[in-house]
């Protein structure tokens, strides 16, 4: 650990004092991982230069500090709000490797939990389950998906209250061991985190995740088929895309999410579709396209829309 | 190498047997296409033939004098399988730098030897061929043993693993030391030495080779003594202590005897020395398992046939029969202290010792791999000239898993024999410690010991006293191998 | 008295700091971590009470010294120590095991002697602390 610290306070020192910002940001290794997350993940312009922006304040007080300019460990427990299937988890992973390169955290594994893994069914059963998770995540990022459900104002006795106090304890007095980031959809975050000002508080960086537009969802659509190696024909393109309008309008929508099941379905359908040309030989190009009938034999174009309408297998609303 | 010269070519049928006097290796000794089995016995030989012995000849009659052959065709073969009881030598290769020497793999069927007998794997393949006028010199430098035949033996009674759970002892090699003068003590004078030295910090305290029962201290008395100052030591410390009682006697009655009395007292650990013999070393090593204690070894006389690298047998293949006979520990070479020890040829006997596999490695002169079939480990003991100003080299070469034993080290300390310990137990945990936290002992050791003196008067001035002594000599058992030698070989 | 069972106690009781380099280490090999204390110092005690079971799956130090301190805190006045075991095949034991912590007195230990016939002697080692119910030794 020693040597890596001094390694770092020469990391931008031109000898005169002055300081490169480039050199300082190649050493770090922080842009690679910028850089991966802008490749993988389409749109997000908001959240990717949240991101940036603190990468950057964070790279910033890294070299103030070499200089013993302080401003007192920065908290860096995030709150991440938006829909579902818009990246959360995702953007979390790279952020725990960036902090993890400019040595915010030691060792840069995200540990992802729900409500399940913290609170327990029984008096006595919350605390030592909230800390083994606790102790896991340690040297890391904790990702505690859908947060709100940690709090249920509605049960005075529910076992939440516990884990969230130990959480804020550990967030307050060991934020050098672990860095918390709480996530989950916007409007009912905004409701825990004004019930729970304690928490809200701690919370130094809120970042929004916008839903995806009809061509960036399309994108994403493309960018999963390439690493699936299929492909959709030019009547497809254009049929997934009106697959997309309508289903946005549907219940339970959820991004990048429902542009992944639809395109296995359509998976599904395009093999049944091959094997029922029975006597025909099947060519490469067979293989790999999917039609516009693989996507128009979804229910989303017969079945009668608004809210009353049938769940859609393999859809989740979480 | 492929062979197709006459002179090397078996002959069949009756031409075989023809009473008279043949080539070995027409005889059938030498046989360059063999393929060893998996069940085979393996074993490499260095031989210096005589001037104008052919080495293929020369492998082929090591071969044949170490398993069916005689100097004469015997018909009395024709009655026998005797095609697959030969044993076979099929490779022959030049030693790298040694000219006129040559390394001469053999393989011998399993069916040659008795199971579990360290006495009979011996007796055949060095019992009567290092005499033979043939050879100017002969070395068995290694040798592989099947899963089939290791299965055959006990192995150590109680192993690595289990002695540290049993002396609650983890994370660092054991310290020990010999208690000196080796001889002349009375048992009252020996046992203080016990006491002093385990008190000040040491977890074992040992009898030399030659302390058995002389007219100057009767083992029993000495037995006495030296539980006094062990109970008395684990009292003061509140860790589990042991000596190694040595049980070497004129014959198995006395060292049963000895034995029994040491367990009777409490002993954790008794010792016997490598001259008594292989077989009473085997039967002593049965006796250890029934008794759950830990079974020392001295290795005694070894230099007499270990230590020239043209003639005898190698320390490897003596590590390899007592971790089949079933030792616990056995002295195995300090690299840097006052005996002989080449750093590579020390490590491959240390892997020997401890791996659960070894792999070919010709640089520490392993020529085979060996499975040791769930076999325990043999604790290595490094013993002889070393102190602790050398911490930092005997754990980057010896690793954790060694008794180090400093006698001179510990009881010759300018403050007395506890603060000696003291001194060599601090230096010790200091080490461990520093390496742990990643430091680079090998090269900031001897600033970690410093350091660490700076709260331990005793390893203050034992570093004053010793802290320059080295022994730099060169070594006369160091492997060859191809195709290169390290700077320390 | 201190009683010198452990990796590390020849040495100055370790900091905070260098518990965790140790963890660290610990962590680094593979070796799940465990606390134990105890307030029967006798050598041949194999088991000391666990604090909590060996902690398996922790990626860095900080989650094992938490748990040290809440130890700390239960048992101001007990022996703990800091274990670290090793699932390799062949090892399957301890691998490193160092005591981080101590009752503020230790009284240590009496040497107890039955004499036997041949002048042998049957020992025991009796911890002073022993002498008191479980719970009230320190």
């Amino acid at each position: 650990m020693n040597a890596t610290i001094d390694h770092r306070q020469g990391v931008g020192d031109e000898g005169d004092g002055r300081l490169d910002l480039d050199a300082a940001l190649r050493d770090s290794h922080v842009g690679e991982v910028l850089d991966e997350l802008d490749r993988e993940l389409v749109g997000l312009a908001p959240v990717k230069s949240r991101i940036r922006d603190i990468a950057a304040l964070l790279l910033i007080d890294k070299l103030r500090g070499n200089l013993g300019l302080t401003a007192g460990a920065p908290s860096l427990h995030m709150s991440f709000t938006g829909n579902p299937g818009t990246g959360k988890t995702t953007v979390a992973l790279r952020m725990a490797q960036i902090l993890h390169r400019l040595g915010y955290v030691r060792k840069g594994q995200l540990t992802a939990v729900t409500r399940d893994d913290l609170v327990g069914q029984y008096i006595g059963h919350t605390a030592p389950k909230t800390r083994e998770v606790l102790k896991r995540a340690m040297g890391g990022v904790l990702f505690i998906d859908e947060a709100y459900y940690l709090y249920r104002p509605e049960n005075e006795r529910d076992y939440g209250q516990e884990a969230i106090e130990i959480l804020l304890q550990v967030m307050e007095n060991q934020r050098e061991d672990l860095v918390v980031i709480l996530a989950g959809y916007q409007d009912r975050m905004n409701t825990f985190f004004r019930s729970n000002p304690g928490l809200s508080s701690r919370v130094a960086h809120h970042i929004e995740f916008p839903d995806y537009t009809s061509d960036e969802l399309l994108a994403i659509a493309h960018l999963m088929l390439d690493g699936m190696q299929y492909r959709l024909s030019p009547e497809a393109d254009a049929t997934f895309r009106e697959y997309i309008e309508l289903r946005k309008e549907r219940p339970h929508f959820a991004n990048a999410r429902s542009v992944r099941n639809a395109l296995d379905r359509a998976r599904l359908r395009q093999a049944s579709r091959l094997l029922s040309r029975r006597g025909r030989s099947v060519s490469r190009d067979d293989l790999i396209t999917l039609e516009a009938a693989d996507i128009r034999a979804s229910r989303i174009f017969s079945a009668p829309q608004g809210p009353e309408s049938p769940a859609i297998p393999g859809e989740n609303a979480s | 190498m492929k062979v197709t010269d006459e002179r090397v070519t078996a002959k069949t049928g009756a031409a075989r047997y023809k009473a008279g006097v043949l080539k070995y290796a027409q005889m059938g000794y030498w046989d360059s296409d063999y393929v060893p089995k998996d069940t085979d016995i393996l074993a490499l030989f260095r031989i210096t033939p005589q001037e104008g012995v052919d080495a293929q000849e020369a492998a082929a009659a090591v071969a044949g004098e170490s398993s069916t052959a005689t100097w004469t065709v015997v018909w009395t073969d024709r009655l026998t399988a005797c095609d697959r009881y030969r044993a076979k030598a099929y490779r022959v290769d030049p030693v790298p730098g040694s000219p006129g020497q040559y390394f001469a793999y053999i393989a011998y069927d399993l069916d040659l030897f008795e199971p579990g007998s360290i006495a009979n794997v011996s007796a055949s393949i060095i019992g009567n061929v290092f005499g033979f006028k043939p050879l100017k010199a002969l070395r068995l430098e290694d040798m592989r043993f099947p899963a089939a035949y290791v299965k055959t033996f006990q192995g150590p009674p109680t192993g690595i693993v289990v002695e540290r759970e049993r002396l609650d002892k983890f994370g660092r090699p054991l310290l020990g030391a010999t208690v000196k003068p080796k001889l002349g003590l009375s048992g009252k004078n020996y046992g203080r030495v016990v006491y002093e030295a385990l008190k000040g910090g040491l977890d074992f305290t040992k009898d030399d080779e030659n302390i058995n029962s002389q007219p100057f201290m009767h083992w029993r008395d000495r037995f006495l003594y030296c539980m006094e100052a062990v109970n008395r030591a684990q009292a003061a410390t509140g860790e589990v202590k042991g000596t190694y009682l040595n049980v070497t006697a004129g014959t198995m009655e006395g060292m049963y005897e000895r034995a029994e009395f040491a367990k009777e007292l409490g002993s954790v650990v008794v010792m016997i020395d490598l001259v008594i013999g292989y077989t009473a070393i085997q039967s002593m090593s049965l006796w250890a398992r029934r008794n759950d204690m830990i079974l020392h070894l001295h290795r005694a006389g070894h230099s007499t046939y270990t230590r020239q690298k043209n003639h005898g047998v190698s320390f490897r293949v003596i590590s390899k029969w007592m971790r089949l006979a079933g030792v616990d520990h056995i002295h195995a070479g300090t690299v840097v202290g006052k005996l002989e020890g080449d750093p590579n040829s020390v490590q491959g006997f240390y892997n020997v010792l401890r791996e659960e596999h070894n792999t070919v490695d010709l640089q520490r002169g392993i020529f085979f791999d060996q499975d040791w079939a769930g076999l325990r480990a043999v604790m290595p003991v490094a013993s002889g000239g070393i102190h602790a100003g050398q911490m930092h080299q005997l754990l980057h070469y010896l690793g954790e898993d060694t008794v180090l034993q400093f006698g001179g080290g510990t009881i010759g300390h300018p403050m007395g024999i506890a603060a000696g310990a003291t001194a060599n137990r601090v230096a010790l945990e200091a080490m461990v410690l520093a390496r742990n936290e990643g430091r680079d002992i090998w090269n900031e050791g001897p600033d970690i010991l410093v350091n660490a003196a700076r709260h331990c008067a005793p390893l203050r001035a034992a570093l004053d006293v010793w802290g320059e002594i080295t022994f730099n000599y060169e070594s006369t058992d160091t492997p060859d191998f191809v195709p290169t030698s390290t700077a320390a070989a | 008295m201190k009683l010198t069972q452990g990796t590390f106690s020849f040495l100055p009781d370790l900091t905070d700091e260098q518990i965790r380099s140790q963890v660290e280490y610990c962590l680094d090999q593979g070796w799940a971590v465990a606390i134990e204390y105890t307030d029967d110092p006798h050598p041949r005690n194999s088991y000391w009470e666990m604090f909590g079971p060996p902690m398996f799956d922790i990626r860095d130090a900080a989650g094992i010294l938490t748990e040290l301190r809440s130890c700390r805190q239960t048992f101001p006045n007990h022996y703990i120590k800091v274990n670290a075991f090793d699932s390799t095949h062949g090892r399957e034991s301890l691998r490193l095991s160092f005591i981080v912590g101590r009752p503020p007195k230790e009284p240590g230990f009496r040497l107890e002697r039955q004499e036997g016939p041949g002048r042998t002697v049957r020992y025991t080692t009796h911890a002073y602390a022993t002498d008191r119910p479980e719970g009230e030794r320190y």
